[in-house]
Order: structure tokens, then C-alpha cells, then sequence
């Protein structure tokens, strides 16, 4: 334990640095926000074991309710952010009420027609800007006293929200709740003869994944300044699963080190090879899929073969 | 060990590994940014081609500005705005961008106009071709260098309905470009006495016209006109060409680029009214520059590549006239002087950041014309500025209407 906590304190040791180390305070907070993104989706795919394919409606409702209140409606960015939660949440409950009355292949395509669905709809609604998105978002003033227009402060913003949902989802599966949830996920049959009501579980845990991708998605519109149809469309639903599974489904650390990986090579590749990027990753992800199904963590976990180590999550077959 | 413990040495180990390198220190020299789509539909009007343009200016400037090194940052929006904007912010943020030019997608643009009104980085709008750069979207650092939507409605709309074509059909780009443009279309159609009968919205880089096309044949209007670009207009004229629609109505070329009338070859695009900015064989001038860029890229310069040249060198005699790089200095230094070179004679940018220049009527000659390789337009007609942008709207909050 005491190792564990010294690489911890390394790590927010680092974190708490990074404005100080020459690295780039927006990378660093998109990488933030797209760890959040993907931690998120973790606790529905790695805990809940559904395999959603429409996560971007969540985290990209979200940057457009934050960015149109933001300037339309002149909002601080407390209440920016707090609104675009909320319809990502409201949207959660949508279509996960929808979505988890079927399972596998069937969940997954559910969530793919719905997310496609927020997308038309945000490319195609009169507030959305269209082609041309939400752009300019001011990034304004915290609380009436904390201008988030620095970008060192925005970064302390982001890497506290950060920690909060990280600590979150560590707190939920370990709850009584997160145990039954993985009951449900081991043998669902077996969890409905001990009286549960695995809906009512599945749903929470989908619109909790929701609301934390939306709490992501808020948080990127702000750090950019704009909120975009990339945001909704469906390669950034493919992008966090591939970070999940890049990084380890069902670890903590997992989709962290996955998002870390993937925003770091769009963000070099894109200098070198331009829409090739999306490319290079597909191959990386069957990669992945194919030597390493366990993800980084995971795999490097098992080779060592410790307690957390399980078996690799399998996709859609269930 | 545990797996927490793993996680963390990977993620350590990756971000020390990957994360970009400190800022470059730019003190020393001066750095001018070429965002533009490299790799998608508008990469044959700007692309690599711009890139050499821009680099061929720098060579002819000297490659130094105030005794300070001119080096040039190039990235590929890859038409999406959030790219381009967030190139631009960190370029400004982390390299000491001194100038931005190019985008070529009227979405990006905008998006890079906000960064550049936050960033104070003077921005070159050369490919794009929304007016509202200029109007709703100015910044005081902003210059819309080559042509505009009303400049392009102006020439072509005015020529086609002066010549019988009262009847109008849009196919049209769906973002801010072709919206702007076949607004600006329609208003010049009402005003010469024709009717705009309707409108079709097609995504950016569509593959497949024919759905949309078969709505304009229904549509029984005299115009097909085409509010694209790039190679969605060479491939949605070509479909008309195979569906036969061309024969019951006429294309109206709202925007096209040598690079289009290139690959269309002159069979199909003969007879096309168009309007440019410039055309490498309007003088000796002009062809003393298309022969360099010929030798450079073995193609001609569309109206983008030689205003990104003019642009560059625009900027530098700025630079050096204001003798410093401050960007509040050379925009008004940019705003006093004419703008004379191969690409512009006697060009002015006015308040709102339009410059002012003028435009050309073309129609592109028939096969049997063809004197020499790229010898493509006949000069209907030159509009000065004034006619080619029209007056000063006041939607730019720093041009009040006069």
C-alpha cells in the first residue's frame, strides 16, 4: 500500500506541476477531459459490462448545452457547466431506459442508432450553429472570483474535476451498489433470482456514465472554446472505447493511460500525417483486439498476476 | 506492485514520454502559420500548392524581416473547426505565431477568426469565401484577402441573368460558405428582375449528387447554380453532365478554380461564367509568376496560391514598414497602404478588413479556343473593387455604415 501511495503522490505531484513543466496547459487539459470521457464510459463497460457506441451524444450534448448557454444566454460557467450535466443526464436517462431492455449486440446497436440520432439533431437544430458549430465560448468567470481565462487556472478547474469523478467511480464500485453491478455483470440471471432489480441497477449505472461523459464534454467546450459536431459524431464514440480498451477495461488506471495514449498521438500524428490519423489508430485498435485483449493495465497486471487481474471483458458477445 | 501502482508508473511513463516539448522561444524570428485543408476537397486550390506559394514569397522577401528569421508552421485543418482553431490557439500559445494565413472553409475560418480576436494574431482569410468574415465575423485583426461571397455573386449571378438565365436552382455546400453564397446569389438574382425557384443542401464532400440533382431537374428552372467548391463543384457537374441535366439547364459556376476546370477539362466546363480574383494570364506580370510556381509545382496558380504569395509579402512590408511585429502596429500599417504586386494593382484594406481589389468575369473557353496548355478563360469583364464588394454593410461592428 505504501508503494501505491508514494506513485500516487508522484503522479498528483506531477499533475499539480504540469503548468510549470513547459507542457502545454490546453493539451494537457483536453487529455484531462477525454480521461474523464473515458473513465465514464469504464464504469458501463468495464463494470456494467454494456458496451455502449453512442457515448458521444453524452459528452457532446453536454459541450453544446454548456456553449449555448454560455452565448446565448450569457450564463457563468458554473451554471453553463451544471446545465450541460443535466441534459446529459436527462439524455442518459433517455436512452438508457431504452437501451438496457436489450443486451450485446442488440444494447450496443441501440445506443449506436440513438447517438447518431443526437447527432442529426445537433447538426440539424436551428441553436447548434450547424456545420460551423458553437465558436468563442468565453470561458468567463468561476464563481464571480476565479477567471478562468488563464489557462493555468482553467487547468486547476479541469484537473479537480478531474480527481473528483476518478475518485468517484473508484468510490461507486466499491459501494454496495458497484458489488451488485458486478454481480449482474458476472451472472445476471443469478443476480435476478437474489431479488434484484437489475433494470434499476443497469439504468443507474448507465446514466451515471452518462452524466460524468457529460460532465467531460462540458468541461472540454469550455477549456476550447467551442462545441462541434466532432464532439457528437461517431468517431469519438469509437475513440473511447478504443481508450478503454487501449488502457484496460474494468482497472481504474485503465482509461486514463488509454485517453493519455490516444490524445497524444492525434495530437502528433495530426501534424505529420493529417487525416491518416484516424487510420493509424484503426490499426492500433485491432492491434490491441487481437495481442493484448486484457488493454495495458490490465494486461501488465495479469502478467504479474495480481489480485485484480480478470479475464478480458469480451465486446458485444455476451 | 499492485495494479494502481502500474497504472500510474504506465501513465508517468507515457505522458514523460509523449507530451509536447517546452515552448519554443520565438524572440528571434518572425513566424507565419499556413492552416489549411491539405488533404480534402479544397487541398487542389490551396493545399500544398500554398505552402510553396508562401515559401516562394518568404525566398523573394529575403527570408528575413527586421534582421529576424522568417520560418513558416504548416498544419492540415482537415476541414473540421475545432482543429483549426485549436492549431491556431496553440501555435499563438506555444510557437510565437506572428501571422496566420490561409483555411479555405468558411467553418474553419470563423472558428480561427475568434482565436485570432483573442490570440491579437493578424489572420490572412485567403481560400474561404464567406463575407461574413468580414461582416457578423470581423476582428480588428482580420483581412479577407482574395475574394467574398458577395464579390462572387456579384460577377457570375450579374453576368448569367444579364445573358437570359432568370431562374434559379441552388445545389448547395451545407455549411457557412455555400449558405452565404447562394444567399448572396439569390439577392442578386431578385435585384436584376429573376426568381430564385429553390434550394438543395449537400453535405461537404458529398460522394453521390444524384438525389440532390434530380430535385433541381424537377425543379423546371432555367440556372443550375452550383454554391460549392472544390472538388464537390467539379464532381456535382460532372453527375449534371451524366444525368443530361445540363442540356435542359444551365450550370452557373458560383465558384470555381483553375484546379476545377483542370480536372473537368474544357469539354465539360466550356461556356462556364465564372469569377476570380486573378488569373495567371492576365499580364506579364502574373505569367512572370505562374512561370516560377509552373516550375515549382508543374500546375498553375488557382487565385488562392498567388494571393497567399501576395499575402505574405503584403504582411512583411507591413512588418518592416512598422518596424516591429506587434500586431496592433502592422494592422494599421496594413490598413494605410495600397497594395501593388502581380496580384493586385492599387488594392486597399478597408475597415471591416475586406481588401478591396478587383475581380474578373471569365467564361471558360471551348475546346476548339485552346491555344496552349492552361490557356482556359476569356475576360468577360473587370469589375473594380468597389462594383466587385459593395459598400460597406455595418454589420462589422469596427466599419460603421456610411
Amino acid at each position: 500500500m505504501r508503494r501505491v501511495a508514494i506513485v500516487y503522490g508522484l503522479l498528483a505531484l506531477f499533475a499539480l506541476c504540469v503548468p510549470w513543466l513547459g507542457i502545454y496547459p490546453v493539451f494537457m487539459m483536453k487529455l484531462l477531459c477525454f480521461a474523464m470521457f473515458a473513465c465514464a464510459y469504464n464504469l458501463l463497460l468495464g463494470f456494467g459490462r454494456m458496451l455502449s457506441f453512442g457515448h458521444a451524444a453524452f459528452f457532446g450534448s453536454a459541450a453544446y448545452v454548456t456553449s449555448w448557454l454560455v452565448t446565448a444566454h450569457a450564463c457563468g460557467p458554473a451554471t453553463a457547466i451544471l446545465g450541460g450535466v443535466a441534459a446529459a443526464a436527462a439524455l442518459g436517462f433517455a436512452i438508457g431506459g431504452i437501451a438496457i431492455r436489450r443486451h450485446g449486440i442488440y444494447f450496443a446497436m441501440i445506443t449506436l442508432a440513438l447517438g447518431q440520432l443526437v447527432y442529426f439533431v445537433c447538426l440539424e437544430a436551428p441553436f447548434t450553429g450547424g456545420e460551423n458549430g458553437l465558436q468563442g465560448v468565453p470561458r468567463g468567470t468561476l464563481f464571480g472570483f476565479l477567471p478562468l481565462r488563464s489557462d493555468v487556472v482553467m487547468y486547476y478547474l479541469v484537473l479537480a474535476a478531474f480527481l473528483g469523478v476518478f475518485l468517484f467511480i473508484r468510490r461507486v464500485v466499491h459501494s454496495p451498489y458497484g458489488q451488485v453491478l458486478k454481480a449482474i455483470r458476472e451472472n445476471e440471471p443469478r443476480a435476478i433470482s437474489l431479488g434484484y432489480d437489475i433494470n434499476r441497477y443497469k439504468l443507474l449505472a448507465f446514466v451515471l456514465s452518462a452524466t460524468l461523459a457529460g460532465l467531460a464534454g462540458a468541461l472540454n467546450s469550455l477549456v476550447l472554446g467551442f462545441a462541434t459536431l466532432s464532439d457528437v459524431q461517431q468517431s469519438t464514440s469509437g475513440e473511447v472505447i478504443l481508450m478503454t480498451l487501449l488502457g484496460g477495461t474494468g482497472t481504474f488506471f485503465g482509461p486514463v493511460v488509454g485517453a493519455a495514449i490516444v490524445v497524444t498521438l492525434q495530437e502528433y500524428l495530426s501534424d505529420i500525417v493529417g487525416g491518416w490519423v484516424t487510420a493509424i489508430i484503426g490499426v492500433i485498435f485491432v492491434a490491441c483486439v487481437l495481442s493484448f485483449r486484457r488493454g495495458i493495465v490490465g494486461e501488465l497486471a495479469a502478467r504479474l498476476g495480481t489480485a485484480a487481474a480478470r479475464p478480458p471483458v469480451p465486446a458485444a458477445t455476451q | 506492485m499492485n495494479l494502481h501502482t502500474l497504472g500510474a508508473a504506465v501513465l508517468a511513463t507515457c505522458i514523460g514520454l509523449l507530451s509536447p516539448g517546452p515552448a519554443l522561444a520565438a524572440g528571434d524570428e518572425v513566424v507565419i502559420g499556413d492552416l489549411d485543408d491539405m488533404s480534402g476537397v479544397y487541398a487542389d486550390v490551396m493545399g500544398a500548392g500554398g505552402i510553396e506559394a508562401i515559401n516562394l514569397a518568404i525566398h523573394d522577401f529575403g527570408g528575413t524581416v527586421l534582421g529576424k528569421k522568417i520560418t513558416l508552421l504548416t498544419a492540415d485543418h482537415q476541414n473540421k473547426p475545432d482543429i483549426g482553431a485549436s492549431k491556431f490557439r496553440e501555435w499563438a500559445d506555444q510557437n510565437g505565431l506572428n501571422m496566420l494565413l490561409g483555411g479555405s472553409n468558411t467553418g474553419v475560418n470563423i472558428a480561427m477568426a475568434k482565436v485570432a480576436a483573442a490570440k491579437k494574431v493578424p489572420l490572412f482569410h485567403i481560400g474561404p469565401g464567406g463575407a461574413s468574415l468580414t461582416n457578423q465575423d470581423c476582428t480588428a485583426y482580420s483581412v479577407h484577402y482574395v475574394y467574398d461571397t458577395t464579390a462572387l455573386a456579384n460577377g457570375t449571378a450579374t453576368a448569367i441573368v444579364a445573358a437570359g438565365g432568370k431562374s434559379w436552382f441552388y445545389l448547395t455546400a451545407d455549411y457557412a460558405f455555400g449558405t452565404q453564397l447562394q444567399d448572396a446569389a439569390s439577392k442578386v438574382v431578385e435585384a436584376h428582375g429573376g426568381k430564385n425557384v429553390g434550394a438543395v443542401r449537400v453535405p461537404l464532400g458529398a460522394a453521390d449528387f444524384s438525389s440532390f440533382l434530380l430535385q433541381a431537374q424537377g425543379s423546371g428552372a432555367q440556372v443550375l447554380g452550383l454554391a460549392n467548391a472544390g472538388t464537390d463543384f467539379s464532381n456535382s457537374l460532372k453527375a449534371a453532365n451524366e444525368f443530361g441535366i445540363t442540356k435542359t439547364m444551365k450550370p452557373a459556376a458560383l465558384l470555381a478554380f483553375l484546379s476545377d476546370i483542370h480536372s473537368l477539362t474544357l469539354k465539360t466546363a466550356q461556356g462556364l461564367y465564372l469569377t476570380t480574383g486573378w488569373y495567371w494570364d492576365l499580364n506579364a506580370e502574373t505569367r512572370a509568376f505562374a512561370k516560377r510556381y509552373f516550375a515549382r509545382m508543374n500546375k498553375e496558380p488557382t487565385m488562392d496560391q498567388a494571393g497567399a504569395y501576395s499575402a505574405t509579402l503584403t504582411y512583411l512590408k507591413a512588418v518592416k514598414a512598422a518596424g516591429t511585429t506587434d500586431s496592433d502596429k502592422v494592422m494599421a500599417e496594413l490598413k494605410k497602404v495600397k497594395i501593388n504586386d502581380m496580384f493586385a494593382k492599387g488594392g486597399y484594406i478597408r475597415a471591416d478588413g475586406a481588401m478591396i481589389h478587383d475581380m474578373y468575369v471569365m467564361q471558360v473557353k471551348s475546346p476548339q479556343e485552346l491555344k496552349y496548355p492552361w490557356d482556359y478563360y476569356k475576360l468577360v469583364k473587370t469589375m473594380n473593387g468597389e462594383e466587385a464588394f459593395g459598400p460597406i454593410t455595418g454589420l462589422c461592428p469596427l466599419a460603421p455604415k456610411k
